[in-house]
């Protein structure tokens, strides 16, 4: 049947077509650049930081792409074990920890800091304004478990940022999760900046990176003040991991200690320091690396030390020996 | 590359991306639909219910599969197709597979069966037969084709977890929209909506004159 034949014909054109517009995209997509793949957290991501920082570094490797995988630390130290990215950008010292301790991370580095921020409903309800976190916290308890109504919203997602609210409860000597029962306390899920708009349309207080909110209230997105902020419980701390290719076959090491040594360059820092400062008034990110190599200033490079390094046997160490691999002059 | 240049290059790489993903579904699903359409076989209805069930498969729930899958620490990891275009084809071919196939089963189940024992009577084989009944289908088809690719491009899941929104390489409309979001950039995300719809609207005029003029083309 002449019909039938030129449907065949037809289909045959289209399946011919698909399977080299196909094997061209995966043949391209093989003999490209090296890749190297970096595991980041959104507070990191979100802020525009890594895509300037993706243009200068591919400037200066050319034949080499940076590709971000952006996801919560949680989910982000998981692509490591799997291997499917070489190196990782995360803030929680913690997972941190454990994910090296379990043989995945070696040549941990720190780069950046900056501190949280308690946020809350610019009439302040519940009168945190000024104190400290952990007398904030038990403040907002309290008036919450008075109120009965709710007051407080948590990313209760695993999050970097939740792991620190998770430590900040602690310390203020409530367990997270008996607490996360109680009527006031609301769980969003969802990433920072839903849930800075949770709190921001139900009046209620929460714990934000300072990058997030100064963002979303730069662009007009929320009304929340900053209530407890710049105190040394409330220190962010962001560190660069390779991925052990020892332990995790396929990695891309090589790639990934340049770019961990990209990141601590002194031009680098100096972006970090910047970032931020012309669009949102002030810098998003401290770099670190100047502040743990000479010590100053001290106060600043005593709280990193006591919150982000791990202590081996009663030495606290950026990265306990035991845990590098070559000598790619991290650490002095 | 400026902002233009950059929205221009993801809406063509969704487009591409979504296209060939529905195109392979629908090289692999017509066919499975007009078999389970025409033919009365042991096992027939459980696999349309079974099609009609995988219909609502979450987008996240098939990506984080599909990462399990294509992970380098899962059983095709050595094929090193995590987090490239052509992982995101497949995933979204396989997401809309289930539609394309019992849309089109259910199509050509209904065509009036008259219609085969008429062109059998009047001479056609088992073959020209079928092609009667498929042109009859033509309308329910196109609409699978219109339903695979509206799905194709407008999930989320999948491309978020297997492609990665890598930038110039995965990274699609819905992936940009979902990242200026939570970036803040609200008016971008609203604006890359628009172009998403924009282009669904399009491409559905363009369809429908598309299956106009294969009918006309069919009848000769």
């Amino acid at each position: 049947m002449r019909r039938e034949k030129r449907v065949l014909v037809a289909i045959v054109i289209a399946s011919t077509l698909l399977v080299s517009i196909l094997g061209y995209m995966y043949l391209t997509e093989i003999g490209q650049r090296e890749t190297v793949y970096v595991g980041t957290t959104t507070s990191l991501y979100d802020t525009g930081l890594l895509d300037v920082l993706k243009e200068e570094y591919e400037a200066d490797h050319p034949g080499t792409n940076i590709a971000f995988i952006s996801a919560g630390t949680g989910i982000a130290l998981e692509h490591g074990k799997n291997g499917d990215v070489d190196v990782l950008l995360v803030h929680s010292p913690a997972l941190e920890y454990q994910f090296m301790e379990e043989g995945f991370g070696v040549n941990r580095k720190i780069f950046a800091y900056n501190f949280f921020v308690i946020v809350g409903p610019p009439e302040d309800p519940a009168g945190i304004n000024g104190t400290g976190p952990t007398e904030a916290l038990q403040t907002l308890l309290e008036y919450g478990r008075s109120t009965g109504g709710p007051i407080w919203v948590s990313r209760d997602d695993r999050s970097g940022t939740n792991q620190k609210e998770i430590a900040l409860w602690g310390e203020a000597g409530f367990d997270y999760d008996t607490i996360k029962q109680e009527g006031w306390f609301l769980s969003s899920g969802s990433g920072m900046g839903a849930t800075l708009q949770v709190a921001d349309e139900r009046g209620l207080y929460t714990l934000s990176d300072i990058g997030t909110y100064l963002k979303y209230r730069a662009d007009g997105l929320i009304g929340l003040e900053r209530l407890v902020e710049n105190d040394e419980t409330l220190i962010n701390v962001y560190s660069a991991i390779a991925v052990n290719n020892t332990r995790v076959s396929h990695v891309n090491f090589q790639g990934a200690m340049q770019f961990i040594q990209f990141m601590v360059s002194q031009r680098v820092q100096e972006i970090i320091a910047e970032y931020g400062a012309d669009t949102l008034g002030r810098p998003l990110f401290n770099p670190a690396v100047d502040v743990l190599r000479t010590g100053q200033p001290a106060d600043v490079a005593g709280w990193i030390r006591s919150y982000a390094y791990f202590d081996v046997g009663g030495t606290l160490y950026e990265c306990p020996p035991q845990w590098r691999i070559g000598e790619y002059g991290l650490y002095s | 590359m400026t902002v233009e240049e950059e929205i221009v290059a993801i809406t063509l790489r969704s487009l591409a991306v979504s296209g060939m993903a529905s195109l392979l579904a629908a090289g692999i699903g017509l066919p499975i639909g007009v078999l389970l359409g025409l033919r009365h076989f042991r096992g027939r209805d459980t696999l349309t219910s079974l099609f009609r069930g995988l219909m609502s498969l979450p987008t996240v729930a098939l990506g984080l599969i599909l990462y399990l899958i294509f992970s380098r620490a899962g059983p095709l990891g050595f094929l090193r197709l995590l987090y490239t275009p052509a992982a995101l084809v497949i995933g979204q071919a396989i997401l809309v597979l289930p539609i394309m196939v019992s849309i089109t089963t259910e199509t050509v189940e209904n065509v009036n069966p008259s219609i085969r024992d008429l062109a059998l009577t009047l001479g056609a084989d088992e073959r020209g037969a079928a092609v009667s009944v498929m042109r009859e289908s033509l309308g329910g088809i196109v609409l699978a084709l219109s339903a695979s690719f509206s799905r194709a491009i407008s999930e989320l899941g999948v491309a978020l977890m297997i492609g990665g929104n890598l930038q110039g390489l995965t990274r699609v409309l819905t992936t940009s929209i979902a990242l200026e979001t939570t970036r803040g950039e609200i008016m971008l995300g609203l604006a890359l909506t628009a172009i998403l719809l924009s282009l669904m609207i399009v491409f559905n005029i363009l369809l429908n004159v598309a299956e106009r003029r294969v009918r006309w083309w069919l009848w000769e």
